[in-house]
């Protein structure tokens, strides 16, 4: 193994000795010289072969200068014995053994053999092409560059934005041109605020004033730090006028700050509504205090982790981005058929004796937290699906993630369900009536160990649902369930036990304080000890919430 | 020849044997008789939430332990005597729990009897359990980085201080090598380890002539998972000049924080974030997408290449397969490992130095020593019970391993007072009694 892999590093260095001689790669000749040279040892010959790229405004550059980037551009010595520049793409098994499928460097379309099937190489063929911290800078500009011309305008304008952060002024030409062309509105303004950044470090007093005013009207932070450092010693027309500009433009930073508080504090709510939702169910309905609760969540966690690993080994790549919509029902049934099984060995022993559920539970939730240890060992995340991964630019300054906006959105689709469920459908009509008056539901024929057993697992596998939409934000762990527990059950008894409504209100109440709180003290530690102060304060004046139960209830 | 004197024959020689093991006791305090075993303890989380990383410190201990047995054990040279001890490894589980970690560590000292322990994670761990050691005379290897300020005789820290990961660190990315920061974000969980490193850092920041408006303090509390607002944060404070995130935050908060980051449209090659709560055994379970490119410091990184490490990191991933640990197949070796691992050997070879497991004489031994660990050589201080090691700077790569793109020259001096907030205090067990104004 030790003495073929030293063979291949030799063979390596051989080949690239004598690469130009051999255009293995498509496109240009001149440009695939250029290309091989990105192989090289010599990071110099790298950083000088990756600027001729950029200069080319080829954009089939693109893909071999995003895979040395990303670490994904290998040389590849194929069966025949020829050598060439490959980039990979999915990781598969052949022979046992790790393996790639590959793309050509030039335009990075992919490969296929005689047959029309795709390549594929075994690790051990693969060479990779090794990227430090300076020459990843230099690939960060020269592709910048090339994606000025990019026929996608958020593309464009991404491109845009870094190239001005980089303050490279020899940019300034090409940034002109992408700008005069730029026919998409919201890359134009982009386009637009980058090119005028850049311009505020152009020599002429004229110029910059032209920056000025135009970076006024974008609203631009970025430009806040510059134009301070233009306003020394400028002079006077043009420090008046930014004086006036940085003036504005922090006005509308205020306005950002408070529109993206108000969106936390909802995408905040929106998960503490759906991590309580279970439990006003079986807490707030059932009257079941369940400290299994989080445990439940854990459940649908693992649930949406198993999901994704079977995704992962026996569908390809290709349907991975569906694996998060399949695990939703998945994760509710596994949390559900947990609650199911809790409900009936037991929890339905200990109606009526809240102190003796809550140890008992507890002692399952503990049991439940090191078995999850033992079968899973450590710390596991999902991979994120890459359509909720990064997020939509509403405004200047304001980016809202999709992970967010998809849990927002889900949770709004689980409080229809289960308000449809509870007071529109016969089944709810049960529920509620099995918990309202068990003895007179009994007496009806409404058989109520079925109701205790079924709402329960119903509310479990909300929590299961929850743990699944959790994945999108943080890790999946043994004690996930117990980071969330508490939050749950303040915000179901903030609301009011028994009401719905009140769990719905007591949760974005509770998202925008803190979100507020954090905002106005400037400290996370802060807003938390101080929602946490609040809530107790409000249960001291309303012990029974937001929306105290009404009508008659009979004690156990 | 009479019953009854057979019967005082072997009670004359019982008493003779009997007394000869009290005068070998006698003649070396501490040891072991011929042939038995040298009982350590081992004080790791097994359980509760510092069992995430703990364990691996736990596999990596036992790991040095089968070792060192399997090569014979321990073996003391008296006179021209030769007796060999194989060691026999106490494990306890102070399940996370303050409280419970001193009491186990009592238990290990004065029932268990243990030569040495080797342990503890968290500095509040560390902290409840060092008046046990110091009031029973007892010695503990602390194998994690720590914020330093601490000095104490009955401890030896295999972990760095906090010049030899924070510091270094920052000086990386004010560097033209590392991206030349002018602006710098201290995010941190709530508790001694990062408020104590980023008072440092801030010390350190204004020496170099940071001024004040370019430094931004941030604590969260355990297990936050809402980054909103303080990625909202970050992206103004990046406006308009090089910023980087120095991250001390700890464990499960990590995930949430670098989604969140890279969701609300940031990259590493903009604003790189560098941390020091992540080595490669937290990275083990996560979805590495939004880390790629992120930075990290520590002394030891498993892609070093050394011959030691690849013997190392060989052995241990034989042992998890042998011993059948969770996720065997996916186990990797980091820094807080290693120095559990190089521990183990610098006691053995303090012991065998010292000719006796006698805690003075150890330590004595243990001055000055050195280890061909598998990040380089390593070297106990010959004053502070800190431990001399190099300073590698790592990026994180999409496998959770990282790419070293500095690494200084030879192994640091160990400081545990700081000289940016502590210019006047020293550490000396030789000269002085632990910690002196200079």
């Amino acid at each position: 193994m030790i003495n073929r892999r030293l063979l291949s590093a030799c063979a390596a260095s051989l080949w690239l000795a004598v690469a130009p001689a051999r255009a293995a790669s498509a496109g240009p000749p001149e440009m695939a010289q250029q290309l091989e040279a990105l192989a090289s040892d010599d990071s110099d010959a790298q950083r000088a072969a990756v600027n001729a790229l950029a200069e080319s405004g080829d954009r089939n550059f693109v893909a071999a200068l995003e895979a040395l980037r990303t670490e994904n551009l290998y040389v590849w010595t194929a069966p025949d014995g020829a050598r060439r520049l490959v980039i990979t793409r999915e990781k598969t098994t052949v022979d046992g053994q790790d393996a790639y499928v590959l793309s050509e460097a030039y335009a990075g379309t992919p490969l296929h053999d005689a047959s029309g099937a795709d390549v594929t190489a075994k690790s051990d063929t693969l060479q990779e092409v090794s990227v430090d911290r300076r020459l990843r800078a230099v690939v960060a500009v020269a592709l910048e560059r090339l994606k000025l011309v990019d026929p996608d305008p958020t593309v464009r304008r991404a491109a845009a934005k870094n190239l001005a952060d980089k303050g490279d002024v020899s940019a300034l030409p090409a940034l002109a041109h992408a700008f005069d062309s730029e026919r998409a509105r919201a890359a134009h303004a982009a386009l637009e605020e980058s090119y005028n950044l850049l311009k505020l470090l152009a020599p002429g007093d004229e110029d910059k004033l032209a920056a000025v005013t135009r970076l006024e009207a974008l609203h631009s932070t970025d430009a806040v730090p510059r134009m301070r450092e233009l306003q020394k010693g400028a002079a006077t027309p043009l420090q008046a006028a930014v004086a006036r500009a940085v003036d504005s433009i922090q006005r509308w930073q205020k306005l950002t700050r408070v529109i993206y508080a108000v969106f936390s504090g909802l995408s905040l709510g929106s998960i503490l509504m759906l991590m309580s939702l279970g439990l006003a169910i079986t807490f707030g309905v059932m009257g079941v205090i369940n400290m299994a609760h989080g445990e439940l969540m854990m459940i649908g966690a693992y649930a949406t982790f198993l999901t994704q690993n079977w995704f992962q080994a026996h569908l390809p790549a290709s349907f991975f981005g569906a694996y998060f919509l399949v695990s939703i029902p998945v994760s509710f049934v596994a949390a559900g058929a947990a609650g199911y099984l809790l409900e009936r060995s037991v929890i339905r022993f200990l109606y009526g004796r809240p102190l003796e559920t809550l140890l008992a539970t507890w002692g399952v939730s503990l049991i439940l937290i090191q078995a999850a240890r033992f079968y899973f060992g450590d710390l596991t995340a999902v991979t994120t699906a890459s359509w909720l991964s990064g997020g939509i630019e509403v405004m200047a300054g304001v980016q809202l993630p999709y992970n967010r906006l998809f849990i927002i959105g889900f949770t709004l689709v689980c409080v229809a369900g289960v308000y449809v469920l509870l007071l529109r459908t016969s089944v709810g009509l049960r529920i509620r009536a099995v918990t309202q008056n068990r003895a007179m539901s009994a007496a009806i024929g409404i058989p109520t160990n079925k109701v205790d057993a079924w709402t329960f697992a119903l509310g479990s596998g909300l929590a299961g649902m929850a743990g699944c939409a959790l994945t999108l934000i943080g890790n999946v762990e043994p004690d996930l369930g117990q980071n969330y527990i508490v939050d749950a059950f303040i915000v179901v008894v903030t609301g009011g036990v028994g009401k719905l409504a009140g769990t719905v209100a007591a949760a974005l109440g509770i998202g925008w304080m803190n979100t507020l709180l954090e905002l106005v003290t400037d400290s996370a530690v802060m807003g938390k000890v101080l929602i946490l102060a609040l809530v107790m304060l409000f249960l001291q004046r309303r012990p029974s919430g937001l929306f105290p139960p009404t009508g008659r209830q009979v004690e156990y | 020849m009479k019953i009854s004197q057979v019967g005082m024959l072997r009670r004359t020689v019982a008493v003779a044997v009997v007394a000869g093991i009290a005068m070998l006791r006698l003649a070396a305090p501490g040891m072991a008789a011929d042939e038995e075993p040298i009982k350590i303890g081992i004080l790791h989380s097994l359980s509760g939430t510092m069992a995430i990383s703990e364990v691996s410190l736990r596999d990596v201990d036992l790991m040095a332990i089968d070792e060192i047995n399997t090569k014979g054990g321990v073996c003391i040279t008296k006179g021209d005597k030769k007796t060999c001890h194989k060691i026999e490894p106490v494990v306890v589980d102070p399940a996370s729990n303050w409280d419970l970690f001193a009491e186990k560590a009592k238990q290990l000292l004065l029932q268990d009897k243990v030569a040495v322990v080797f342990g503890c994670w968290t500095s509040v761990s560390r902290k409840s359990v060092l008046p046990v050691f110091e009031g029973n005379k007892g010695l503990l290897f602390y194998p994690v980085q720590y914020e330093g300020e601490e000095c104490s005789d009955n401890v030896f820290y295999t972990g760095a201080a906090p010049n030899q990961q924070a510091v270094p660190a920052v000086e990386y990315l004010m560097s033209e090598e590392g991206g030349g920061a002018k602006k710098f974000y201290l995010l941190g969980t709530d508790y001694v380890y990062p408020r104590t490193t980023n008072k440092i850092l801030r010390a350190m920041l204004k020496a170099k002539g940071v001024p004040d408006d370019n430094i931004r303090e941030e604590y969260t509390p355990f297990h936050h998972q809402d980054y909103q607002q303080i990625v909202q944060k970050i992206k103004e404070f990046a406006a308009g000049g090089k910023t980087a995130v120095i991250s001390t935050i700890n464990g499960d908060s990590n995930v949430p924080f670098y989604k969140e980051f890279a969701n609300q449209g940031l990259t590493a090659a903009d604003v790189p974030i560098m941390a020091f709560s992540v080595a490669e055994d937290e990275l083990r379970g996560m979805d590495t997408s939004a880390l790629v490119g992120h930075l990290a410091t520590w002394n030891y990184f498993q892609s070093v290449d050394t011959p030691e490490n690849k013997t190392f990191v060989e052995h241990f991933k034989a042992y998890a397969k042998k011993h059948n640990l969770p996720d065997a197949d996916k186990r990797v070796t980091d820094d807080p490992m290693e120095a559990s691992y190089f521990g183990v050997y610098l006691w053995k070879q303090a012991v065998e130095k010292a000719g006796t497991t006698d805690v003075d004489a150890v330590r004595k031994a243990l001055y000055g020593m050195e280890f061909k660990a598998p990040s380089s050589m390593v070297k106990i201080d010959e004053r502070n019970h800190h431990t001399w090691r190099p300073v590698l700077v790592g990026e994180i790569k999409k496998d959770g391993q990282f790419k070293i793109v500095h690494r200084s020259k030879g192994p640091v001096k160990p400081e545990p007072w700081s000289e940016y907030t502590n210019p006047d205090k020293g550490c000396d067990w030789v000269d002085h009694q632990g910690t002196y104004q200079k």
